[in-house]
């Protein structure tokens, strides 16, 4: 083990699979030189050379789509958007081509797009955004969001392993903040499988990414008033653990749904709408959801702090659950 | 402008992913005058070391946290103008100026945005939702009336009517809790305690403590991380509270974050390898023929330097070849031996305020040329503060070279988790026995180097350390070629 903040954990991975396997190499913007603009493939080009660690022009659909042609070839391609909000220039060749492929044609995609996204740095409606819900409504492709630097290497080696498109929505606030211990050596974490943040018996919280981290401090200061939460981490949003998330709400009966993503249509809204199909006869409480409202994400810190759900926010939101 | 109002110097944002700084240097004293945009004080943080410029002109009134605190990013540091009495620590949302071209390259490309705030009502409207929903949810009327699906469930399964029981949720209303302790309490208890157990058929299980703990131990580590986060605006003075008491003649400065981590790291080498230091002469009379010669030619050709330690560290790489546990690791119970080189060369700041360990990597790829590069530009990096945390990380041999001081020996302290570190010391001319071409042993004058292999004897035998000694001397003293 060796402790790593989560994106020497990310930086991790990448190196681990391109020594291992040829097929696997980098493109985006300003991957190669410079390093990637928060230095996630730093000193990649230099041990790998320039035609595995690609530096692409600024056009996210050639990117996307060389990505897509090369895993059609039998590539291991592995893109990254510089911003997650860029991923929309290259919607068509993502949602239109790569993610229908297999369908259509029954030919796998292996291709990762590693999105740097979230925000609480000021960061602006262009560069702080968590488009996950949007493209786990799209058929095909897969959405993994880990919230700790072990998550952030497993699911990235699984994600690079796995036949489909997978998008890795890595958090950018929790990139130096977050740092943990991780196993040196090789291993998977597997996509679609939640994990418990935290065991708890009063309340269920279900969330993801670096709201995983928020959601903890506040069951914390829960506890001090004798409320005990449960924090279910679901790490990938596209395959979603609706087992674990059943089983938990099946134990306390009272659940919130917390992101960091804007709240109409938001993953939490399938999640919440699951649980009253599928458990409603278990529930204590009506589902609460605590999200971003719907406005793009502003630059000003206090409103993008009173946009972001903040610790408080969910400490509200739990003792009112708790003292229903 | 010259400033009257006092204005704050805050711990600047170094990239969006930064979230705190420490302060190495302030380059003015309280009372002094500076301009706006003139360097102010240096900064280390994860991502770079920086000046920070002033953010306007005035005097410097009030220093509030000293050389070697680590503070969070938006912490107040100083002010300029006003008054010194008015030192009330900034709130982290103070605006924060990006200092330095890495800041200023991330929020570049946020500022192309058009400046679209979203209206202060509107975000007010989405955060009154919650308090809406919650007086809807209220149920009209008498509480104890609404039913939720859980208890009905929980009622018809065990024949109870909620409406007889007291409930202890919002206006009464009967809650799983309640329902819960009045079937278990075999409709005797009225009142459920708030903390009750949950379900029946859910024993108390024993696990549930025990898998808290990683969630305490990471709040705690959290903690531990960030030290001076937590702690009022550093002073001097805290740091003689928690060293006692000092004696006249003393002089007492805080650890730097460097110094700390050098400490524990060498402390824990200590405790966990097993140290034994073997030492070799080695003539280095072709070495020194080898240099003279291409030293002009690499000079010329590539303005580089082909130092002795580039032509060791050439030698050592080849020789590490045929040692892999030289190079390895113990790791948990396993042993890990490489098919690379990764050379981590201690590097020394500047007047003993600690040293870095920065790493060429993939050494068994370069000839000497690109070794005696490499070793350069890390060296030139690390001095001139412009490492990365990648440039110090994933060393898998070390080699230290303290002979620049006419040092002939040394035991140096293994960098973990590696498990072994060579020393390389002074070349000095030395009566040397040697024989002639006939065979007779003669005295000549020639250029020793000592070179010592500290090693792990948890892992290297002496006799393999010994022979991967001997090895790397008959390497150098046959050295073939120009170094290709």
């Amino acid at each position: 083990m060796a402790e790593m903040t989560y994106l020497q954990a990310i930086s991790d991975a990448l190196r681990t699979e391109m020594r291992r396997d040829k097929r696997v190499f980098l493109m985006g913007e300003d991957v190669g030189v410079y390093g990637g603009a928060f230095k996630v493939s730093l000193g990649f080009q230099e041990e790998f050379g320039p035609w595995r660690v690609l530096d692409a022009p600024l056009a996210e659909t050639a990117i996307v789509g060389g990505c897509t042609g090369a895993a059609i070839m039998g590539m291991r391609p592995v893109a990254e958007m510089q911003f997650a909000d860029f991923i929309s220039c290259a919607w068509d060749q993502l949602v239109t081509i790569a993610a229908k492929q297999r369908w259509r044609a029954n030919t796998p995609v292996p291709m990762v797009i590693r999105l740097p996204s979230g925000g609480g740095f000021s960061g602006g409606p262009f560069h702080s955004q968590n488009p996950e819900s949007s493209f786990a409504h799209i058929p095909g492709l897969k959405c993994v969001c880990p919230a700790t630097p072990e998550d952030a290497k497993g699911l990235l080696i699984s994600a690079i392993e796995d036949p489909n498109p997978v998008l890795f929505f890595e958090h950018k606030h929790l990139y130096r903040r977050i740092k943990a211990e991780v196993p040196e050596e090789r291993y998977t974490t597997p996509i679609g499988k939640a994990r418990l943040h935290r065991e708890g018996d009063d309340l269920s919280v279900i969330t993801w990414g670096a709201m995983v981290h928020t959601a903890g401090e506040a069951a914390q200061k829960l506890e001090a008033e004798g409320v005990s939460v449960e924090i279910v981490d679901l790490r990938t949003v596209m395959p979603w653990d609706r087992q674990a998330v059943l089983e938990s709400v099946r134990k306390t009966s009272k659940v919130l749904v917390l992101h960091e993503d804007t709240r109409t249509g938001g993953f939490g809204a399938e999640i919440a709408a699951t649980i009253a199909e599928e458990a409603f006869e278990d529930l204590d409480a009506p589902v609460k959801r605590i999200a971003a409202p719907d406005t793009p994400v502003p630059f000003s810190p206090p409103l993008e702090k009173a946009f972001i759900p903040q610790v408080d926010d969910v400490v509200a939101g739990l003792r009112e659950l708790a003292e229903y | 402008m010259a400033t009257e109002t006092a204005v704050d110097v805050v711990m600047p944002q170094m990239g969006v992913s930064v979230s705190e700084g420490t302060i190495t240097r302030w380059l003015k004293q309280e009372g002094e005058q500076v301009e706006a945009d003139e360097p102010l004080l240096e900064i280390s943080t994860d991502k770079v070391d920086t000046e920070v410029p002033s953010p306007a002109s005035g005097t410097l009134t009030q220093i509030l946290v000293q050389e070697g605190a680590t503070v969070d990013v938006g912490t107040k540091l100083a002010q300029i103008g006003g008054s010194a009495a008015g030192g009330e620590p900034a709130p982290a949302e103070s605006p924060q100026e990006p200092a330095t071209a890495q800041a200023a390259a991330e929020s570049a490309q946020a500022s192309s945005a058009e400046s679209a705030t979203p209206t202060a009502e509107r975000v007010e409207e989405a955060h009154q939702a919650p308090a809406q929903a919650s007086e809807t949810s209220e149920p009209s009327g008498n509480g104890k009336a609404f039913v939720s699906p859980v208890v009905a469930r929980i009622a018809s399964e065990h024949g109870v009517d909620p409406s007889s029981l007291d409930g202890s949720g919002k206006g009464g209303r009967v809650t799983k809790k309640d329902i819960l302790a009045f079937v278990e309490g075999g409709g005797a208890e009225q009142e459920a305690a708030p903390a009750a157990p949950a379900e029946p058929q859910q024993a108390p299980e024993p696990a549930a403590p025990q898998q808290q703990a990683p969630a305490q131990a990471q709040a705690q580590q959290q903690q531990q991380q960030r030290p001076a986060a937590a702690a009022p605006p550093p002073q001097a003075s805290g740091v003689l509270d928690q060293a006692g008491e000092t004696l006249p003649g003393e002089t007492v400065e805080p650890m730097t974050a460097m110094r700390r981590g050098i400490a524990e790291h060498m402390r824990r080498s200590l405790d966990t390898a097993a140290h034994v230091t073997s030492a070799i002469e080695v003539d280095m009379s072709r070495i020194v023929a080898v240099r003279a010669k291409l030293k002009k030619e690499y000079q010329a050709a590539y303005g580089v330097n082909p130092t002795y330690l580039a032509f060791v560290a050439k030698a050592t790489v080849e020789t590490l070849r045929d040692y892999p546990y030289v190079n390895a690791e113990l790791r948990g119970d396993s042993i890990v031996t490489r098919s690379f080189v990764n050379i981590g060369f201690a590097v020394e700041l500047q007047d003993g305020k600690g040293l870095i360990v920065p790493v060429v990597r993939n050494a068994e790829t370069m000839n000497l040329l690109g070794l005696a590069k490499g070793i350069a530009d890390i060296a030139a990096k690390a001095r001139n503060k412009q490492l990365v945390p990648d440039d110090v990380q994933g060393g898998t041999f070390t080699i230290t070279n303290p002979g620049g001081y006419g040092t002939f020996h040394g035991t140096p302290v293994i960098s973990q988790p590696q498990s072994a570190i060579l020393g390389t010391y002074a070349l000095v001319k030395r009566p040397w026995v040697t024989q002639d071409e006939l065979g007779n042993d003669v005295i000549a004058i020639r250029p020793i180097m000592n070179i010592t292999l500290t090693y792990d004897h948890r892992l290297v035998d002496g006799a393999y350390a010994g022979r991967f000694l001997k090895a790397l001397r008959e390497r150098l003293e046959g050295w073939e070629g120009d170094g290709g």
